[in-house]
């Protein structure tokens, strides 16, 4: 797993059938990435679900949040519009995995991303990483802590 | 090991004995089906261990989720400003599977509040803030759902029913 000071690696994955996202694209703005084994896990213990009602929370730090899975953008799709979630979920679909590979968070039994976290900064350095275990939602007070240490510098 | 921020403190919501050794905290949603589960457990919890121990309860509700969350919470807190805190967050509970927009009220009556200054108190940004705070305040404890209790200021790692039986386990 990558951790703390590694060079973020670059990516594009689909956030919705026609539209893709490029992680450089994001150079000035911090950005964290939660990789998740699957959509629709339990309702109210669901990691996404606490995210998604953190988003003001995540833009007074200036940083955007992506969740990223295997599952495939219709999949995604339909999950996003059940929860109601506002902020993108990634496909890592084709090649499956990839990324979550690039990132050292893939589980190569199951073939999902393992449950893991990580900040990433104004220049696209790793500023913190944090990989829980696969049934534990980890929250969201590590992802702030390493936030406002960002905003400290 | 998540802890609670802030510690305990005035502003809270506070049931049973000021001595009591076992302060047991809950940050909960109104609308969430696992928290209505909880809520009878919680009743025999306070019944079984009586002055051993002492509830907090706070707000964790998840608005995008679950709609009539927010609006519960703050109907328990304008039923708080009328000393009715306890008696509306029962009501909110035993009335869950048929929460709606227009219970408030209803509820607001059943317990014998004043509905106007309920109504009025309902729109006030104070309250609106102390939910917020609430929330705030589970997101830096580590809360990731709710259900979340913690056990005298650490994160307990189970349900209602794990609190019980560890409860039970560390009172024999």
């Amino acid at each position: 797993m990558l951790e703390k000071g590694a060079i973020a690696p670059d990516f594009e994955l689909n956030a919705t059938p026609d539209q893709k996202i490029k992680l450089k694209d994001f150079k000035g703005k911090n950005v964290i990435l939660a990789f998740y084994p699957a959509d629709w896990s339990p309702v109210c213990s669901d990691q996404m679900a606490l995210y998604n009602e953190m988003l003001k929370y995540f833009s007074k730090y200036d940083a955007q949040i992506f969740g990223i899975s295997v599952d495939s953008v219709w999949c995604h799709l339909a999950f996003e519009e059940s929860r109601k979630l506002h902020f993108p979920l990634l496909a890592d679909f084709e090649p499956k995995g990839a990324v979550s590979k690039a990132y050292g968070v893939y589980d190569e039994k199951v073939g999902e991303s393992k449950r893991a976290l990580f900040v990433i900064d104004k220049e696209g350095k790793i500023a913190w990483s944090y990989l829980a275990p696969v049934a534990v939602n980890p929250g969201a007070d590590g992802i702030l802590d390493a936030l406002e240490e960002l905003n400290k510098k | 090991m998540s802890t609670l921020k802030p510690e305990i403190n005035d502003k809270d919501h506070i049931q049973g004995d000021d001595s009591a050794s076992v302060t047991i905290v809950e940050f909960g949603d109104y609308q969430c089906p696992y928290c209505g589960d909880a809520y009878p457990i919680m009743k025999e919890i306070e019944e079984t261990f009586g002055h051993q121990i002492k509830f907090v309860f706070r707000h964790f509700p998840l608005a995008n989720a679950h709609q009539y969350a927010f609006p519960a919470a703050i109907a328990a807190e304008a039923a708080a400003l009328q000393g009715k805190f306890w008696e509306m967050h029962d009501a909110l509970y035993e009335n869950q599977y048929r929460l709606n927009a227009e219970l408030f009220d209803e509820l607001a009556e059943t317990i014998g509040l004043d509905l106007e200054q309920f109504q009025k108190d309902s729109t006030s940004e104070e309250i609106k803030s102390i939910i917020e705070d609430n929330f705030d305040s589970g997101i830096r404890s580590g809360v990731n759902g709710t259900p979340s209790f913690y056990v005298n200021g650490a994160k307990f790692d189970g349900g209602a029913a794990d609190l019980y039986q560890m409860l039970k386990e560390s009172t024999e």
